[in-house]
């Protein structure tokens, strides 16, 4: 019985000589150097807007100190504005203008734009044809007539699956660090950021904000991005082994990612729409935050709803890929 | 059905001979629908055996059931004694197989591509990659990419993958399909070779005279059954040949021909020979008669003064068989 190493080791190199992943590489190729362009544009102009951004810095901490010491401020909110005034004074002690972008603060921001669209899309490039390809080109007759189980080669396709999805979400921070840091410098990695604000309702908690530094802060979304790129892939894997052209495959599932997106921003009346896996993709938000797109979505929740349907998808394909009669 | 071994040494021919792939009344349904109905036949070791019948029949279906591809409704296939739908990490082992067409990754060298499959299964070196590569005479080319291979190529380069893990049976599915008749000719020794060699072929096609040409033993199927197990040439003389006369006078011939007791004449849309054939052949006589009694009919053409410009031999073809198998009983 062939061990399971080398049937992942089959299916790696086959979704490599593809050259998906080499077109997924040139594609950010591509597309950084533009985003980065836009951004440096974006920070010229503030630049010219404000020319001594050490005084406004300074005034702006001057008006949280002040702040503090009043009395009618209830105390949440002076813990917050503390914490604002800290993160104002690393700047001014560093040095940083923090209106200017860096290649941290770039690559967080693209993480946090494309967890909803790009990355998904740059995943299903992989996840999308891993069985209905064979199926297609009719290699599956081969695959499937040697002396190893079913589910041993739909494990394989799976495990090969999250190390690309892996390599994609390392590689778009990786080269979009790099790049965005030919214009913008590569410093950043300790400057503070606050996390740990959530909604009560209509109020922000702010109870347990606190400061991490960036690079951390990058890690941290980094994971989100990676947990729920890997939800699209297996969910991808399912429809890939239910539909048997990988056209049909692909356009199943950009739809429904895209789709997704499109009921975030409707957002909110249609409560029972937060349990679709495509509406919890952007884990992100609840980092920095900002509202989620449906009331009473947590991070918490969001993970369970990505659990639940990725574990689903997983089971689904297993159950039917091992029964399924490769009939043409 | 399971479990009772005894059964099969029943089961097998008297010949002796081991039983490499036993297909015991295989059925299956696809929704409501049967699609074969009762297919049972014995692959002996070392034997090319045909298995015969016109597109539709379930030819390709009863091979992906003893590939594995599909399971089977009823019915179970022993291979080496090995269930396949209950152990095909076992049973497979066994069986090399192209089914249909040869397709192999077409971004991958030939190389590459036998690498792939070599991986699937415990044991294949690369000396013995290398070995199969020989044997298909695929050197040369090997360490391109198969999307630049003929389909005579891709073919091989099938074969190769199927004969990778040495095993005891080689599955074909309709293998000349496509080639130039060189190509064909090329196979067709090569299958001889293979067989000499002391490996078992199960071989499908829908001409007789591919099957007649290759195989020692048939099975026939028409719709999703087995009609018929047997000798090639046993099952062809059950239908009868045909003995085409050729004469510088046919009428003349045709007259002497017609008030023989051991010959029938053929009439015209009576026949299913080539037609092709026939164009090749103007004025010719078409008769049933025993091999042994065309001497003496061109002693008597001699005798009379007709000259005998030809004599062949036709077989019937597959539809003719299939009539003769299937007379007198319905074919649903």
């Amino acid at each position: 019985m062939a061990n399971l190493l080398a049937l992942i080791h089959n299916e790696t190199i086959k979704v490599w000589k593809k050259k998906r992943f080499a077109v997924i590489v040139l594609v950010l190729l591509v597309l950084i150097p533009v985003f980065v362009y836009a951004q440096m544009k974006v920070a010229q102009n503030n630049a010219a807007k404000f020319k001594d951004w050490r005084a406004e810095v300074q005034q702006r901490i001057t008006d949280n100190t002040n702040a503090l010491s009043s009395d009618r401020i209830p105390e949440e909110w002076k813990k917050w504005r503390r914490a604002l005034v800290q993160q104002l004074q690393y700047y001014l002690d560093h040095d940083v203008n923090p209106d200017t972008p860096n290649a941290v603060t770039f690559t967080t921001s693209f993480l946090e734009n494309a967890v909803t669209l790009f990355i998904p899309l740059m995943v299903l490039a992989v996840g999308s044809d891993l069985v209905s390809s064979e199926r297609t080109a009719g290699t599956i007759k081969m695959l499937l007539t040697r002396p190893v189980r079913r589910w041993r080669i739909l494990f394989s396709k799976t495990a090969t699956l999250t190390l690309y999805v892996s390599l994609i979400v390392v590689t778009a921070t990786a080269m979009c660090y790099a790049i965005s840091g030919i214009a913008f410098g590569y410093e950043g990695w300790g400057v503070p950021v606050f996390v740990g604000f959530s909604l009560k309702g209509a109020d922000m908690n702010t109870a347990n904000v606190h400061a991490i530094s960036q690079g951390v802060f990058l890690l941290m979304e980094m994971g989100l991005v990676w947990f729920s790129a890997l939800v699209v892939a297996y969910i991808a894997l399912m429809v890939s082994v239910l539909v048997r052209s990988t056209a049909a495959s692909l356009t199943t599932m950009m739809a429904a990612v895209i789709s997704g997106m499109i009921l975030s921003n409707m957002a909110s009346s249609w409560h029972s729409a937060k349990y679709l896996f495509n509406v919890n993709l952007d884990l992100t938000v609840y980092l920095q935050g900002t509202p989620p797109p449906i009331e009473g979505m947590t991070l918490g929740f969001s993970l369970a709803v990505l659990v639940a349907w990725g574990a689903s998808a997983l089971a689904v394909a297993f159950a039917v890929f091992t029964k399924q009669d490769m009939i043409q | 059905m399971e479990n009772r071994p005894k059964d099969k040494a029943e089961a097998s021919p008297p010949s002796g001979r081991d039983v490499v792939l036993s297909v015991q009344s295989l059925h299956k349904k696809i929704g409501r629908k049967p699609i074969i109905r009762d297919v049972t036949f014995d692959v002996r070791a070392g034997e090319i055996f045909g298995f015969l019948g016109p597109n539709g029949s379930g030819k390709t279906t009863t091979i992906r059931m003893l590939t594995g591809l599909i399971r089977p409704t009823a019915g179970r296939v022993l291979v080496c004694g090995e269930d396949v739908k209950r152990r095909p990490e076992r049973a497979l082992r066994h069986i090399g197989c192209i089914v249909e067409n040869p397709e192999m990754y077409p971004f991958l060298t030939g190389w590459e591509n036998l690498e792939h499959f070599a991986r699937m299964q415990e044991g294949i070196t690369r000396e013995r990659i290398a070995e199969v590569v020989a044997i298909v005479r695929m050197d040369k080319r090997i360490h391109d990419k198969v999307k630049t291979y003929s389909l005579g190529m891709r073919q091989r380069l099938g074969i190769a993958q199927a004969l990778l893990g040495s095993p005891e049976l080689l599955i074909l599915d309709e293998p000349t399909n496509g080639l130039d008749p060189k190509g064909i000719k090329e196979l067709r020794a090569f299958i001889r070779e293979l067989a000499d060699e002391g490996l078992s072929l199960l071989i499908s096609s829908h001409l007789l005279s591919e099957i007649q040409l290759m195989c020692d033993r048939v099975a026939i199927i028409a719709a999703g059954r087995v009609i018929a197990v047997g000798e090639v040439n046993e099952l062809v003389r059950q239908a009868g040949a045909y003995t085409i006369w050729q004469f510088d006078r046919p009428d003349a011939g045709r007259s002497l021909l017609a008030q023989g007791a051991d010959v029938a004449l053929v009439g015209d849309g009576k026949h299913r020979i080539d037609e092709a054939l026939l164009a090749s052949m103007p004025g010719a006589v078409i008769t049933r008669m025993q091999d042994d009694a065309v001497p003496r009919w061109v002693e008597t053409f001699v005798r009379e003064g007709i000259a005998v410009r030809a004599v062949h031999k036709a077989a019937p073809s597959l539809e003719e068989l299939f009539l003769k198998l299937t007379e007198g009983e319905s074919v649903g």
